[in-house]
């Protein structure tokens, strides 16, 4: 049996290079302060805390949710930490809503971090494996092949990158707590900036980030009584498969495809490339844009890339991708998927802000990780499912 | 604070391995994932296209690699997309996101898997990251350390050494009291026979819905309720001689509700046993329940794994028809920061 969730609170943090000013525990502070204060909260009202975080190698402490139970107001409580590769801000919400939908628990923080300036991710990311030349290429060199995959498969022009990197960008700046606010960008800077992983180019990149989002996930009841107006969930869904198997497409994984059709199932969606207001899904590198619009539905095979070319996905257009800027504006990397759930709670609230789109009524939150390997998305609504 | 501990659908465990030490101590972590997967599932007459839900729990701090478990999951046989989940924790907390998943009665069985390469390294060390790291860490005390502070403060409160050598006895740690009380201490009041022996190991659980459950297992261990609890963190904010979490998560999922015959505890360090049982007394445990039949966890402890073991014992004594009523409890965290319990019951 199952009970409906909505989520009543959004909060996160002013995303940045290096957030000097927090320790983690600070960082985590913030978004959580901003969430409950959102919900009209405090952490006395609280039943559990879920968070997620990417490897502790980012930041060298071990299972960090033990140590910041103490500034989450956690003692006493459940805590719970998840942990799937990029995915896992969406996973951590996915986990954190079945806490409500399955009638255990009625108010939950659900929490993701990464405070990226501890460490160097490029190091965290190129795991030396046994038997495996070290490639120390980072997520980039690991990615980059699959991009010229697509690339080759579908004759896609190399103006597509450059365009979503620079609609990202100017989505940004409608986005006050983005890590990168450029106002002076245009598709030139983008064509001319250097290469680094052969074809992605330096703003064809996701930055490094300290950061944190957090959500209060309540039980129709909790939402009910509140008032307020929230974002109800419709959906969720994850899917995971192995690295490497024979004949796995790792452009268009099976288990991406998989996931959005578990997904529109569960939220009773026919047609995601009109039914779906706008999405925000997890882009590290431009090129992903048009392959994961392929992957879930929202473009038709080859057809990704020409979705972007024709403007569809900038804000004003027939569906707004990353109106937040997405992750090529900011990735705190174990938030990032958490960012893109909670800014799809915030676009079907009314509440995005200057990066509102028009109307949205249904939006999706998407991320991936590992070697495009494990899924999470999810489908709030601006009415109860 | 709202919180519901009882399973509402009815949800067992019905399959349940661990590796001995030997091994796993012989085995990558492919081939242990493989060789436990398959046990839990195939050797146990579960079909794999019955399991729902996949959900693993390890860590990449005792592996020593980021994204450790992305490889180790290829031994689960994934070769199309599944719906899964991981947690950085021990693999009981594996199991309650299995047992949360399993509440929504949409799907019949979760698969667990956990598993620790630990014996590879200084584990006091490693441990030691999981410490506050502006505050604790850099101090440079390590996880004994940690333990004989709490053990230091439980004998300043009324404990004494000679509870701490029957633990150890218990454990199979010791001969005797009198052999556990001549060794020379360690990290004083710590002797060896206080700390675990750490090990590689794995262990893989299925828990199943209903008929189904009936179907696969002639002596389901029904999970009557799991409820977890965290203290907060800070060595000096806490009395360290108690465990008010162990004791809530206790109360929450109705240990003291009817006789219990069996409690598997899962405390790393032996001193931290006597404040387990006393929270889980204090809890209503019953006084005759046997402790640690299985002989515990600590002679071979492999992080990660020891508390899904305590749980899946529970289980097993279940199955085998030894107890109609077991506790299950896992611990996790600096000085026994983090607790979580399993009641499993028989029923006719």
């Amino acid at each position: 049996m199952k009970q409906r969730c909505a989520v009543l609170g959004i909060g996160q943090t002013h995303h940045a290079a290096k957030r000097g000013d927090l320790s983690m525990s600070g960082l985590v502070r913030e978004a959580a302060l901003r969430a409950l204060d959102d919900a009209g909260m405090t952490f006395d009202e609280i039943d559990a805390v879920v968070m997620g975080k990417a490897p502790d190698f980012f930041e060298g402490v071990m299972t960090p949710e033990l140590y910041l139970a103490d500034a989450l107001g956690a003692a006493g409580k459940p805590v719970f930490r998840v942990h799937t590769a990029g995915s896992v801000g969406g996973s951590t919400a996915i986990f954190a809503t079945h806490l409500v939908t399955s009638g255990i628990h009625k108010r939950v923080l659900t929490l993701a971090w990464e405070k990226q300036s501890e460490s160097n991710a490029m190091w965290a990311l190129s795991p030396k494996y046994p038997f495996s030349p070290p490639t120390t290429a980072g997520a980039g060199g690991y990615f980059a092949p699959f991009v010229r995959a697509y690339i080759e498969f579908t004759g896609a022009p190399e103006h597509i990158g450059w365009q979503v990197a620079y609609k990202d960008r100017i989505h940004a700046l409608k986005n006050p707590y983005a890590h990168l606010q450029m106002p002076e960008i245009t598709i030139d800077m983008v064509k001319n900036s250097p290469v680094l992983w052969d074809p992605i180019r330096y703003l064809e990149t996701c930055p490094s980030s300290d950061g944190a989002g957090a959500m209060i996930l309540v039980s129709e009841d909790v939402a009910e009584a509140s008032g307020k107006k929230v974002a109800w969930v419709h959906g969720t869904a994850n899917r995971t498969e192995a690295i490497l198997y024979p004949r796995r497409n790792q452009v268009l994984p099976q288990a991406g495809s998989d996931c959005a059709k578990a997904l529109y199932k569960e939220a009773g969606i026919t047609d995601p490339k009109r039914e779906i207001d706008t999405a925000e899904i997890y882009v590290p590198f431009a090129w992903f844009e048009p392959m994961w619009l392929e992957n879930i539905g929202l473009a038709d095979a080859n057809d990704g890339w020409k979705m972007v070319d024709s403007g569809d996905t900038m804000l004003g257009g027939r569906q707004p991708i990353n109106p937040s800027g997405g992750v090529l504006s900011s990735n705190p990397i174990g938030a990032s998927g958490m960012l893109r759930f909670l800014e799809a709670a915030h676009q079907v609230r009314g509440t995005a802000g200057e990066h509102q789109v028009e109307g949205a009524k249904k939006a999706l939150g998407h991320a991936y990780g590992g070697g495009s390997q494990y899924f999470a998305m999810w489908i709030v609504g601006a009415e109860k499912p | 604070m709202s919180t519901f501990n009882t399973s509402r659908e009815e949800i067992a465990i019905v399959s349940f391995v661990e590796l001995s030490p030997a091994e796993a101590s012989q085995l990558d972590e492919i081939e242990t994932i493989q060789t436990i997967v398959s046990r839990a599932t195939d050797g146990a007459g579960i079909a794999r296209d019955r399991i729902g839900f996949t959900v693993s729990g390890s860590c990449d701090m005792l592996v020593g690699r980021p994204f450790s478990w992305i490889m180790a999951m290829d031994g689960a046989g994934v070769s199309k997309p599944i719906e899964e989940s991981h947690v950085e924790m021990d693999g009981a907390w594996a199991l309650y996101e299995a047992w949360v998943r399993l509440q929504h009665g949409d799907i019949d069985a979760a698969l667990i898997y956990c598993f620790g390469a630990n014996a590879a390294e200084d584990l006091m060390q490693v441990l030691a990251l999981q410490l506050d790291p502006y505050y604790l860490a850099p101090t440079g005390i390590n996880a004994a350390e940690v333990a004989a502070l709490q053990a230091s403060a439980m004998l300043a409160s009324g404990a004494t050494e000679r509870q701490f050598a029957e633990v150890a006895v218990r454990a199979g740690l010791a001969v005797s009291v009198e052999a556990a009380l001549a060794e020379p201490y360690l990290h004083r009041p710590l002797r060896a026979s206080d700390l675990p022996r750490f090990s590689d190991g794995a262990a893989a659980m299925v828990i199943a819905r209903g008929d189904y459950a009936r179907s696969v297992c002639a002596r389901p261990a029904w999970i009557q309720s799991m409820a977890h609890i965290a203290d907060g963190h800070s060595l000096g904010a806490r009395d360290l001689s108690k465990s008010p979490s162990l004791e809530k998560a206790a109360r929450l999922a109705g240990v003291g509700a009817k006789a219990t015959q069996i409690v598997e505890v899962h405390a790393p360090f032996g001193p931290q046993e006597v404040i387990a049982l006393e929270a889980l007394k204090q809890a209503g445990l019953s006084a005759d329940a046997k402790v640690n039949p299985s002989g515990g966890t600590r002679a071979a402890q492999s992080v990660m794994v020891a508390g899904l073991a305590a749980i899946g014992r529970a289980a097993s004594a279940i199955h085998r028809g030894e107890a109609s009523r077991t506790v299950g409890h896992a611990s996790s965290g600096p000085a026994l920061q983090h607790n979580l319990i399993a009641v499993l019951e028989e029923r006719s």
